[in-house]
């Protein structure tokens, strides 16, 4: 690889999809769009392998943006943590285009698919951009991009139900809500501090010590993150959005959006806040935790009742993120450790469930669990990726699933948390149930008369049965994911100021 | 007594941010009409900005241009900046917002909220009934 591109593989990462996203929107040939969209998500995605490569033995890349050194200009930043994120993000958008090229067409008009792939790719470089960015004030810029372009490709979904429209708009309302917040918090930190640098930011936070503008500036940032990633009850805006958004992009927002949303909490708590103050971790321990065991809990409840199966595995999400946010409050580097392995697990197995649900949406024209009676018998591949999904959503050993659960466990047993580990072996036993729901009904009951569904073609199997047999490969031989997030949690927990036990 | 309306008057900017910020924030929360919401996160944006530009303001100091002199006091034109790139993701939202609300106009004949409950649960009443 020439030289010149090795050097500029940061800036690459995030200019390569901003370019070719409104060539997308101008290409007039048939699926000409979609085939830019592939290409440009193959691109990023093998960038996003090379900075892996380059990091996994802990070094740190530092671009600056235009030649301009930091703190004075722009920084990207790409350490362990960042290129694991951007992996995730750019292998789904890799996945999830491949996908998308069946579904959407059956989702979303004709005419619309030029702009709809636009917003996609734009969406992915908001992602990619937020994660990779080593500026606080570059977050919010990309943070913005990407959540403009999912409200469009949420709204996109309106040809199959119109209230993927009044879930767009929920979605904007309160999304717009969390990223002003942020904007505040980042106000605040720049009084504080006068630098917008990440780790400029932290350095002087740290010789500053408490007073009652850092702890408004955590406190908006923390709920407007809180916003973004659908921590309970902020959570509103999600299950709609998941709901009537087109399958592939369900698939890929359920993957991505939220993952960059938690890995950006993580990025702030332990990087840039650092917890340099005790305020910092008492408001972890005293709201963040609650907060997430009942996410954990009821988001479970809810997924129970729900009869729409994309529904289901929205309010699973919420349980999941619950989860996540249990490992990331338990301040230890093995619970951190847990979160991060469990945002790749989770990703991966979310993204494989929502492509089933989008093969039903398509083949049998329905996600509806009782009008999708007896579809193990006429969709046997599809069904079958359900199972291995499910299994991984309950944490039945051999599953990714079972991986984060075990090291969720482990950390809460270190801290000597049994309450939370009760509610975690509670909330895989209901999970148990929703996805025991959909099983039984899948396999167990005859079909309803005068139904015809095939198969799922070949272009939607495939992508949903990577994720499938990656949720299954990274439950048995958990080696490369769980060492990256032990660097990555290692990476985190040093630079921040905790006392570690 | 004096003591308070120094405090009040010395952070005079940032009381004026904190009302607009509420009366923003309270029209989004309360109010019904899809419109209306909008230009309440439009204020709430607002106040943002008035909070980023008066943070920016230095005592005595003129707009940041280069004269020569190396003692002239100028305010701190970043946080200017930085606003600039918000108003710009303001606009944004707020086009599409708007535009999202003429779809919801032409696909459900209506843009205030509570109609547009009544029909979403009357459409989910319709789908349990299957």
């Amino acid at each position: 690889m020439p030289q010149f591109i090795a050097q500029h593989l940061p800036i690459l990462q995030v200019i390569v999809p901003l370019i070719a996203a409104p060539f997308c929107a101008l290409i007039s040939v048939r699926n000409g769009a979609w085939w830019l969209a592939f290409v440009t998500s193959l691109v990023t995605f093998a960038i996003s392998v090379l900075l892996f490569a380059a990091t996994f033995d802990g070094e740190i890349i530092s671009y600056h943006l235009g030649g301009w050194a930091p703190p004075i200009g722009i920084e990207y930043r790409v350490d362990m943590l960042n290129a694991f994120v951007l992996t995730i993000v750019s292998g789904t958008g890799v996945l999830t285009l491949l996908y998308a090229r069946a579904s959407v067409a059956h989702e979303v008009d004709a005419k619309q698919h030029g702009l709809f792939y636009t917003a996609f790719v734009l969406c992915l470089t908001g992602l990619l951009g937020v994660t990779i960015t080593g500026d606080a004030f570059n977050v919010f810029v990309f943070l913005e991009i990407s959540s403009l372009a999912t409200y469009a490709i949420v709204a996109s979904g309106a040809k199959t139900d119109r209230r993927a429209l009044t879930a767009a708009y929920n979605y904007l309302i309160m999304g717009t809500i969390g990223a002003t917040f942020f904007v505040i918090g980042l106000g605040l930190l720049y009084m504080i501090t006068g630098t917008l640098n990440m780790a400029d930011l932290a350095q002087r936070l740290l010789e500053h010590g408490d007073s009652r503008t850092l702890r408004m500036g955590y406190a908006f940032i923390l709920v407007g993150l809180g916003l973004k990633l659908a921590m309970f009850p902020l959570h509103q805006w999600l299950p709609n959005a998941y709901t009537y958004a087109p399958s592939a992009v369900s698939a890929f927002l359920s993957a991505t959006a939220t993952k960059v949303a938690i890995y950006v909490l993580l990025r702030f708590l332990f990087s840039v806040f650092g917890f340099s103050i005790p305020f910092e971790a008492d408001i972890l321990f005293l709201v963040v935790l609650p907060l997430a065991l009942a996410g954990s809990l009821i988001g479970a409840y809810i997924a129970t009742y729900q009869d729409n199966l994309k529904r289901l595995l929205a309010y699973s999400s919420i349980s999941q993120i619950g989860a996540m946010l249990i490992g990331v409050s338990m301040l230890s580097a093995s619970g951190l450790m847990a979160a991060i392995i469990h945002l790749f697990n989770h990703a991966v197995t979310k993204a494989s469930l929502y492509m089933v649900a989008g093969a039903y949406a398509k083949e049998a024209g329905t996600v509806s669990i009782r009008e999708l009676r007896g579809v193990g018998r006429d969709m046997p591949f599809t069904t079958a990726a359900f199972v291995v999904g499910g299994m991984s959503l309950i944490g039945i050993p051999l599953t990714v699933g079972f991986i984060s659960k075990w090291y969720l466990v482990e950390a809460a047993l270190m801290r000597g948390w049994w309450p939370v580990v009760i509610v975690i072996v509670v909330s895989s036993l209901i999970a148990l149930i929703y996805v025991g729901k959909f099983i039984e009904a899948a396999y167990m009951h005859p079909a309803p008369q005068g139904i015809i569904r095939r198969e799922a073609p070949l272009t939607m199997l495939i992508p949903m049965w990577i994720f499938a047999g990656l949720s299954l490969f990274f439950g048995i031989n958990s080696s490369l994911t769980s060492e990256a997030a032990a660097r990555a949690a290692q990476g985190l927990v040093a630079a921040s100021s905790l006392i570690w036990q | 007594m004096d003591d308070l309306i120094t405090q009040i008057t010395a952070h005079y900017n940032y009381w004026m941010v904190i009302i607009l910020m509420m009366i923003g924030l309270y029209i989004t929360i309360s109010r019904g009409n899809l419109i209306k919401k909008i230009v309440g996160l439009n204020i709430f944006q607002t106040s943002v900005f008035m909070f980023y530009i008066s943070m920016g303001k230095v005592t005595g100091g003129t707009a940041p241009i280069l004269t020569g002199n190396p003692d002239e006091v100028y305010s701190n034109p970043l946080p200017h900046v930085l606003i600039l790139t918000a108003i710009v993701v303001g606009i944004a939202t707020t086009s599409l917002a708007l535009a999202l609300a003429v779809r919801i106009r032409e696909a459900y004949g209506t843009i205030e909220e509570d109609e547009l409950l009544t029909i979403e649960r009357d459409a989910e009443a319709a789908e349990d009934k299957i």
